[in-house]
């Protein structure tokens, strides 16, 4: 059952955030408890080898083939993990895609959840305040804070993710990109597009 | 009531300030620790995502509003740490004698960091339920939002959508019920729905006359309408 304890345990340790930390880890790793060498491990996993870049193939396969395409929007789950992006925080994935009539976006409103295993760990904006308070109600003024403004024509869909699913938003594929290769598409895909915070580049000319 | 963390439609909270894509995964290297010292501390399987969430929720709003994002998961896993009885108040004060812990068997080794990520911890159950609802079908959100299992308890209904009007969107299969699962009252499975809301029937002063929020919610924050 819950309990607030106006006695927080956490006030016991050295109030300064990277001394709190340290402290923990320190106390933990006497007592067997966590293995420093895993988490290196953890870190390396989420610094160097899962981020944006996995979520930017995923784009740029579905753009290039509508097989993949059907699947994705059918079971993105399935989709995903077949090219091999699939664990924590990516266990449930729901693919939107945007149209000329539809903007998808995303939110946490309660937290700060988010497709890991394609994204990576989510930028500082999107776990702020700022963002959980205001995606919801005034998403089109959020879209402006990052220099995105849309048509009249093109309503937004805020998909707040509250449950254990998490959402990845297929953006619009630009235009004048048909001779460009898979790998010359996913470098158009930023992380933000596939927030819905963005939009994918068109390419340089 | 709800709690601090339910901010969802809040007033005054200034603009969103985006960041370059190769910005660094970590701002510091103690975001870093905070991260992987929580995510170790879990394999240690004395709690659930949604128990470490709702200490987080429990901060008090004060201290939530003041921490910063990692300060909260390092200040809430400090305090979950000793509710759960995995350390004492000594440990953290550093009065207690270092000892090897009853529960470093099950510590997460680095070979086995792979494998924990990869593996996850899929909340789709089998059993539970058959859906009430179906694709199109209204809805109204349940009044009181707040948790039905518990007073100050666990729940991942957003107060921002309470009583409100909506349609269902999807199904996505059961699911664990966190409201319960969060306090060890077992995982209580019951269909999930992605539901779909204009933005009119949520604020007096939509953006635009066609916008939609969609949240998932578990069957039982829903009533027939």
């Amino acid at each position: 059952m819950p309990h607030d304890d106006p006695d927080h345990p956490h006030s016991l340790l050295p109030p300064e955030p990277a001394l709190r930390v340290k402290a923990l880890e320190t106390i933990l790793t006497a007592k067997g408890l966590i293995d420093p060498a895993a988490l290196d491990g953890i870190i390396d996993t989420y610094e160097n080898r899962i981020g944006p870049q996995n979520g930017a193939a995923v784009v740029a396969k579905a753009w290039t083939d509508p097989g993949f395409m059907a699947l994705l929007l059918d079971d993105a789950t399935a989709a995903v993990s077949s090219l091999g992006f699939y664990g924590r925080q990516g266990e449930h994935i729901v693919a939107v895609e945007n149209t000329p009539q539809v903007h998808n976006m995303v939110v946490c409103t309660l937290c700060s959840c988010y497709p890991w295993p394609l994204l990576g760990i989510p930028p500082a904006w999107y776990k702020s305040d700022a963002y959980r308070a205001r995606a919801v109600r005034e998403p089109r003024k959020v879209l402006a804070d990052f220099g995105v403004t849309l048509s009249e024509g093109t309503s937004v869909r805020v998909w707040d993710s509250t449950a254990e699913v998490r959402y990845l938003v297929i953006p619009m594929r630009p235009e004048g990109t048909d001779d460009l290769s898979e790998a010359e598409l996913a470098a158009l895909v930023s992380r933000d597009s596939m927030i819905g915070t963005a939009l994918a580049e068109a390419p340089a000319r | 009531m709800t709690r601090v963390h339910d901010m969802g439609g809040r007033f005054g909270d200034g603009p969103v300030e985006p960041e370059a894509d190769d910005a660094p995964v970590f701002e510091e290297d103690w975001h870093a620790r905070a991260l992987a010292v929580t995510l170790a501390c879990g394999a240690l399987g004395q709690w659930n995502l949604d128990t470490s969430r709702h200490a987080r929720e429990r901060l008090a709003p004060k201290d939530y509003a003041r921490f910063s994002y990692y300060e909260k998961w390092i200040s809430a896993l400090a305090d979950l740490l000793v509710e759960k009885g995995v350390l004492t108040r000594e440990d953290l004060t550093g009065a207690a004698a270092e000892k090897t812990h009853a529960l470093a068997r099950r510590a997460l080794k680095a070979d086995a960091v792979a494998a924990a990520l990869a593996k996850g911890g899929p909340a789709d159950r089998p059993d539970g339920p058959e859906p009430l609802f179906s694709p199109g079908q209204a809805v109204r959100v349940r009044v009181p939002a707040d948790s039905r299992h518990a007073d100050g308890g666990h729940t991942r209904l957003p107060q921002y959508a309470a009583g409100a009007r909506g349609y269902i969107e999807r199904l996505h299969g059961n699911h664990v019920l966190p409201d319960s699962n969060a306090h060890g009252l077992g995982e209580a499975p019951e269909p999930l729905y992605a539901v779909r809301f204009h933005a009119r029937m949520l604020w007096s002063h939509p953006e635009h006359p066609d916008d939609e929020v969609i949240l998932d919610m578990w069957q039982s924050y829903l009533e027939p309408l």
